[in-house]
């Protein structure tokens, strides 16, 4: 099954690059445009095949490597294939 | 003193903390690189140092963290050995939860290399006895990711227990970092984290030595 991870800074620790990425875009000319956040994708390809199972490993991947939990959230989608 | 400097792929500062230890103690450290057979128990100081391990790929010091010569630097640390992380090595400290807290991008997104003064706020470790308290040190950084980050909790306890080893003057902050810290220790405090780079302030060619004292005083600690 293919699974996607999605890391983003919590809400409340300063994002600078988000903010740098919102002041560009201001600059463009995208009015209108707040609270930019930049975070991370990563994409696997698991053999796992038990949604449940698949989910409480990524969750462990996600809490020993994938995100760091001191600043970042992390978010599961399993897709499969 | 028996002291093993480890490396990772994309260390860069090993050689300059290895001579400022031989300085300090008259004996050279061993260079020990992270695929090689672990780490025994026969060091009496393990210092990471500074660079951009593994490429500072996902965040830094995240790989160098899962490194498997790291579970022995974990096992020694927490029984007593002195480790001593140094930029990057301070990065890698954090992300194996031997220091609480994360480093994150400075807050000006650029990387700081400069000369900052920081001040000596805990002289009661072996890495800063033979600091005065207070003594406000000229030492150069060299990172993009400087920014230390705890919740106000976490603070508070580092300040309480007075685990805030050094802290920038103010206005000298080059990274945005929280209560303008530049270095923790851990709970038995034998393990310092910290981001400037005292190794390369330990001649006067350098522009100042006033990071000697750290490498002397872990000298007299240990010797």
């Amino acid at each position: 099954m293919k699974a996607r991870v999605t890391v983003m800074l919590k809400s409340g620790v300063l994002d600078p690059q988000g903010k740098a990425i919102e002041h560009a875009l201001n600059r463009l000319g995208f009015s209108g445009v707040s609270d930019v956040r930049q975070g991370k994708v990563i994409e696997l390809d698991c053999a796992e095949t038990d949604q449940k199972k698949l989910h409480s490993q990524l969750a462990e991947m996600c809490e020993k490597l994938l995100a760091n939990t001191v600043i970042e959230n992390y978010a599961i989608e399993i897709r499969p294939s | 003193m028996k002291a093993a400097v480890v490396v990772f792929p994309g260390s860069n500062r090993e050689h300059d903390v290895a001579k400022a230890l031989e300085r300090a103690s008259g004996s050279a450290p061993k260079l020990i690189w992270h695929g090689d057979a672990g780490l025994d128990d026969k060091y009496d100081l393990i210092v990471l140092p500074g660079g951009f391990s593994y490429g500072d790929y996902l965040r830094c010091g995240a790989m160098a963290a899962h490194s498997p010569i790291t579970r022995d630097i974990i096992r020694q640390a927490s029984s007593g050995t002195p480790v001593l992380g140094i930029c990057n090595g301070f990065q890698i400290l954090t992300e194996t939860g031997l220091l609480p807290g994360a480093l994150m991008r400075n807050a000006s997104l650029k990387f700081a290399s400069r000369y900052v003064t920081m001040r000596v706020e805990a002289t009661n470790t072996m890495f800063t006895s033979r600091y005065k308290a207070g003594q406000e040190l000229s030492v150069p950084v060299a990172h993009g990711d400087g920014n230390y980050f705890a919740d106000d909790e976490t603070l508070d306890r580092l300040e309480d227990e007075g685990r805030v080893a050094f802290r920038y003057v103010k206005g000298q902050n080059p990274n945005g970092a929280s209560r303008d810290i530049a270095g923790i220790l851990n709970a038995k405090r034998n393990v310092l984290g910290l981001m400037p780079h005292p190794e390369n302030a330990t001649d006067p060619l350098l522009g100042s030595t006033d990071g000697k004292a750290l490498f002397d005083s872990l000298a007299s600690a240990i010797s």
